[in-house]
C-alpha cells in the first residue's frame, strides 16, 4: 500500500501533509496524556511490529504492494492514537532508510496506514465488542473484523489517491502525468486484493495474538477498551 | 517469561522469515512494485528496496541475507525511535 514518489501529484502530497499535520499534533497530545511509563516498550514493539509485517509485501499490478500492517491490533493494545504514532515511526523510516514508500506521498502513506487503518479498525473493533467481557470470543471476532474493515478501508483511500490523479494532472494532450489509472481501475484493484487476500493475513494475525493475549497476558487487552 | 520478551522473539522469528515477502513473489513471477511513471524523487534512500546499494542483480540467496539484515536493522532503528519518543511523551505520566 505503499505510494512512491511519483505516482501523486504535488498537489496531492501537499494536502496529505497538511492533513497529517493536526492529526499527528493532536496524537502527540493524546499520547503524553494517556501513555504511561510502562507502556512505552509496547509502543516500541508496535512500531517494530508492524514494520516487520510489512515487509511480507506483494507487488499488486498497476499500484503499489500489498501486505499486512498490524496497526489494528496495535490500536486495540494501545488506542489508536498511540498507534497513528507507532505506525507513522515505521512509515517514516520506511521512506527515509529502504525507499520503500515515496518521500513526497509520506503524507498520504501515513493518512491510508497511520491514521485511517488504526481508526477506522479500532472503533470497528469497538462497536463489534461492546458489552463482552474481558476473556469472550467475541472480542477475537470483533478484533478480526476490525483488522479488516480497517485495511480494506486504507487500501480503498490509497485507491482513491491514485485515481484522482488523471482527473487532477495531464498535459493539454489528456496524457496523465502520475498515476496513469482512473478511480474505478485504481480503487477495484487496490480494495480488491486488500478483500481477496492480504486483509485476510490482518484478520489472522490480529484475532491469534488478541487470543494469545487474552490467556496470557490479559491486562495488555484491557487497556484500551 | 514476560510478554514484552515474547513478542521481541516473535518480531526476531518474523524477521528472519522476512525473506519470504522477497521469495514469493518471484514466485508468483508478480512484477516490480513500481510503475514506468513511478521513478521521481531527488531522495536516494541508503538501502533501496531492502537492499544495499548495487545489488540489484544479486541472487535470492543474497537478496534474502540482505532483507533479513534490512529487517533486524529497521527493527532495531524503529523500536529504538519509537521508544526516545515514547519516552519524551509519557514524561509527565511517570510519577
Amino acid at each position: 500500500m505503499h505510494i512512491p514518489d511519483g505516482y501523486l501529484g504535488p498537489v496531492t502530497c501537499g494536502v496529505f501533509y497538511a492533513v497529517m499535520l493536526p492529526i499527528w499534533t493532536v496524537a502527540s497530545k493524546i499520547v503524553k496524556k494517556t501513555l504511561q511509563a510502562r507502556q512505552v516498550p509496547m509502543l516500541a514493539i508496535g512500531a517494530a511490529f508492524s514494520f516487520v509485517i510489512m515487509m511480507f509485501n506483494v507487488p499488486i499490478p498497476g499500484g503499489t504492494t500489498g501486505h499486512a500492517v498490524g496497526g489494528v491490533l496495535v490500536a486495540i493494545l494501545l488506542g489508536p492514537w498511540a498507534a497513528c504514532i507507532a505506525i507513522t515511526v515505521a512509515l517514516v523510516v520506511q521512506a527515509l532508510l529502504f525507499g520503500d514508500g515515496g518521500i513526497t506521498a509520506i503524507g498520504a502513506n501515513c493518512f491510508n496506514m497511520a491514521f485511517v487503518l488504526p481508526f477506522v479498525g479500532y472503533y470497528v473493533y469497538r462497536l463489534v465488542s461492546a458489552g463482552t467481557t474481558d476473556g469472550s470470543g467475541r472480542r477475537v471476532i470483533a478484533a478480526g473484523i476490525g483488522a479488516y474493515v480497517g485495511i480494506c478501508a486504507a487500501a480503498a483511500c490509497a485507491g482513491v489517491e491514485f485515481g484522482l490523479q488523471p482527473l487532477l494532472h495531464h498535459t493539454a494532450s489528456g496524457q496523465a502525468l502520475y498515476c496513469p489509472y482512473g478511480l474505478r481501475v485504481a480503487i477495484s484493484t487496490m480494495l480488491g486484493e486488500h478483500m481477496l487476500v492480504f486483509g485476510w493475513v490482518e484478520v489472522i494475525v490480529t484475532a491469534l495474538v488478541v487470543k494469545y493475549l487474552q490467556k496470557q497476558s490479559p491486562e495488555l487487552l484491557g487497556k484500551a477498551l | 517469561m514476560k510478554t514484552t520478551i515474547k513478542f521481541w522473539i516473535g518480531i526476531a522469528i518474523l524477521a528472519i522469515l522476512s525473506p519470504l515477502g522477497l521469495i514469493i513473489p518471484a514466485y508468483f513471477k508478480a512484477g516490480p512494485a513500481s510503475g514506468e511513471w513511478g521513478k521521481g524523487g531527488s531522495w536516494k534512500a541508503p538501502m533501496p528496496n531492502y537492499a544495499f546499494k548495487g545489488w540489484e542483480e544479486k541472487s535470492m540467496p543474497q537478496l534474502s541475507f540482505a532483507y533479513i539484515i534490512s529487517a533486524l536493522l529497521g527493527v532495531g532503528i524503529i523500536a529504538a525511535a519509537a521508544f526516545i519518543l515514547g519516552k519524551i511523551l509519557s514524561k509527565k505520566d511517570s510519577r
